[in-house]
């Protein structure tokens, strides 16, 4: 007897299977986000885009309205369609690079703005797209193409804390977590949470999801996940840091701002970063 | 809904930035998407202030490339989408443009120049020709109009939507300081009611219906994997280019027919050009006048023709040569002279040009004109 694999009624089976590499994270991504859709009906109201580096290989993923952009850019361009066409769902779909690098002003102003888009953006340390170069959350001593010796954190800095930052210039209704595709139920249900928040008008709802990258890694399936579940997980705290403050949908409230206030601060972060140099020099 | 921004036809007396946006608003455009820049701003300044009552949006962005993308992200939910901008501002907008060409998405931006390069001044130049032409990562597949007057800021602001939406590739009116900030007359008027119809929109994102089950998914690339792929669809826009181009080009010509010398000039400067053409005339020296309305594309067939009788031509642009490399590429091949007058940043008069010719005639700088000509001082 076939089994057949489960597919989001969302997805484009026709583009299946996807262009992503073997062991990627994109595809678990893309599937909790295939669920949501599906769960809140609104297929027919997406509109997904995508940006440069290995985003851009979601461009036919979906049944869905979808438009490929440059860099950093798709932020704007979700934003453009949603000023003009309030009753779309725009989904704004990047990678670290494009999020907190090259596209940061754009998260940040719209972040800034309330703009009512969901940024779901998906953190994996590194350029994967461009051959693993250094990325904003590239762990301290973690060794890319421009790190070979590893990331210099007193050169180069510590890892972008991207939802802790969005969560701090947004507004009351505002929606930020950090879902990894080692749990998927809870990285579907905090992109539900965000789609939510925009559907019903609160404001900007913003997820990062923490991802394998095994090519670039230079990982098996095993180290694959000891890093991304074990490594990650030591600056990038899995949570939800900010949730409007009235009740979103029939989820729970209130929550979660507690568990936010618990969420180690900056200092604590860099702490443990390190402590890990120091363990391994 | 509001009754129309125009009824009928006005005769006005405004600045050029305040007559474009009364042009958004009489073309019928749903949003604009700025960034502050000077000369431009009062565009936004104005389309803020009227944009409301006729239930009309802004945003203001955080730079020029947001407004850009912007902007695209506004023609592709099937709106009349425009943003402006100037300077290092236009600069950071052709990233957008080169989305916007590639994906045939017919966003309309207005430039209003400024000196450059770099921040230069905030007062005038043509020095964004080659940008507005040819910016981008691409083959400066967009059309370019070259506006002259307050007047003409308002006519092409109207007809730069209806050409975008017409042909989807993207369009630009470019005006300068001097166009944006002076006060003129002119007439503003509801395209309807000269019988101009607005070109139809349609959402590229965000129809209705499921997709994948009532229709297609939309599903718009800009990245291509291998080069043949991307020749196919260059190739094609190519071929749509140069198919709209002899439907699309515009110029203005006095006096050319007899013309021992032509002067060339657009935007602005062309004014100086025609008035320069006219004294000269009234001198007596065979003057002749041509401004090209359209720089992309640009009409290159009617100025081969012209470059076949005249003697000399003279281009004359507040630039290092940008509009006389277009010159140059549309008449290779032909012999006519080319006399330049360039002043990068600066404006230049009727009386200077004037001048200039004056000085040629009679022999007091280099390129020499034909003895043919007569023209023994006097003026």
């Amino acid at each position: 007897m076939t089994v057949v694999p489960n597919m989001p009624k969302a997805w484009r089976k026709e583009s299946k299977p996807h262009k992503f590499c073997p062991g990627c994270g994109h595809g678990l991504v893309l599937k909790a986000l295939g669920e949501a859709i599906d769960e809140l009906g609104i297929q027919d109201r997406v509109v997904f885009g995508c940006d440069i580096g290995c985003s851009l290989l979601a461009w036919d993923f979906f049944n869905v309205d979808t438009v490929q952009t440059h860099h950093g850019r798709t932020t704007p361009v979700m934003t453009g369609v949603k000023r003009a066409r309030p009753d779309r769902i725009c989904i704004a779909y990047m990678g670290d690079g494009g999020g907190y690098a090259i596209g940061s002003q754009h998260l940040v102003n719209a972040a800034s703005r309330n703009e009512k888009i969901t940024v779901i953006l998906v953190n994996n340390c590194n350029y994967a797209m461009t051959g693993g170069q250094m990325a904003p959350t590239t762990l301290p001593d973690m060794k890319t193409e421009t790190t070979p010796y590893g990331r210099n954190v007193e050169e180069t800095g510590y890892p972008t804390q991207g939802p802790e930052m969005v969560a701090a210039i947004t507004g009351e209704d505002a929606y930020t977590a950090r879902g990894t595709v080692a749990n998927l139920r809870q990285l579907k249900n905090y992109l539900k949470k965000a789609l939510q928040n925009q559907m019903e008008e609160r404001g900007f709802s913003f997820v990062e999801a923490l991802s394998g990258c095994p090519t670039n890694w230079s990982t098996n399936a095993k180290d694959t996940w000891k890093f991304l579940e074990e490594m990650m997980t030591r600056f990038f705290k899995v949570g939800e840091v900010k949730t409007p403050g009235k009740e979103l949908g029939s989820e729970g409230k209130g929550i979660a701002r507690e568990e936010a206030g618990k969420e180690p601060a900056k200092e604590q972060v860099e702490g443990i970063a390190r402590e890990e140099k120091k363990g391994e020099e | 809904m509001a009754d129309k921004p125009i009824e009928g036809e006005k005769r006005v007396f405004m600045t050029g930035n305040e007559a474009v946006a009364w042009a958004a608003l009489a073309a019928d455009a749903d949003i604009m998407y700025g960034y502050p820049i000077t000369p431009q701003n009062e565009i936004m300044h104005y389309w803020t202030r009227l944009a409301p009552r006729y239930e009309k949006r802004f945003l203001q962005t955080e730079d020029e490339i947001s407004a850009g993308f912007t902007t695209c992200g506004g023609v592709l939910s099937g709106k009349r989408a425009f943003t402006a901008t100037a300077g290092p501002g236009n600069v950071l907008m052709q990233e957008a443009m080169s989305m916007a060409e590639m994906l045939r998405i017919p966003t309309v931006l207005v430039v209003q120049q400024r000196g450059g390069p770099s921040t230069a001044t905030v007062i005038y130049s043509q020095q964004e020709t080659t940008l507005t032409c040819f910016g981008g990562n691409g083959e400066g597949m967009r059309i370019v109009y070259s506006t002259s007057s307050h007047q003409d800021l308002f006519d092409y602001t109207i007809k730069a939507f209806n050409i975008a939406w017409k042909y989807r590739f993207p369009t630009f009116v470019l005006g300068d300081g001097y166009q944006a900030k002076m006060r003129e007359s002119l007439y503003i008027y509801d395209p309807e009611g000269k019988g101009m119809a607005m070109e139809k929109t349609m959402p590229f994102l965000g129809q209705e219906g499921m997709p994948g089950v009532d229709r297609e998914p939309a599903h718009l690339r800009n990245t291509y994997n291998t080069e043949e792929e991307l020749y196919a669809v260059i190739s094609k826009y190519v071929e749509e280019y140069n198919k709209l181009t002899p439907e699309v080009v515009e110029y203005q010509a006095e006096d050319t027919d007899d013309a021992e010398i032509i002067l060339l000039a657009h935007g602005i400067v062309a004014r100086a050009a025609l008035a320069a053409t006219r004294t000269l005339r009234s001198k007596g020296v065979k003057a002749g006048y041509f401004r090209p309305i359209t720089l992309r594309p640009f009409p290159a067939e009617q100025l081969r023709q012209i470059a076949r009788t005249a003697q000399k031509f003279v281009v004359a642009e507040s630039a290092q040569g940008q509009l006389l490399k277009l010159v140059q590429e549309a008449i290779y091949g032909e012999t006519v002279p080319l006399e330049t007058y360039l002043k990068p940043g600066q404006g230049i008069t009727g009386e200077e040009l004037v001048d200039f010719i004056d000085s040629m005639i009679n022999g007091k700088i280099k390129g020499k004109l034909n003895s043919k000509i007569n023209g023994k001082g006097g003026f």
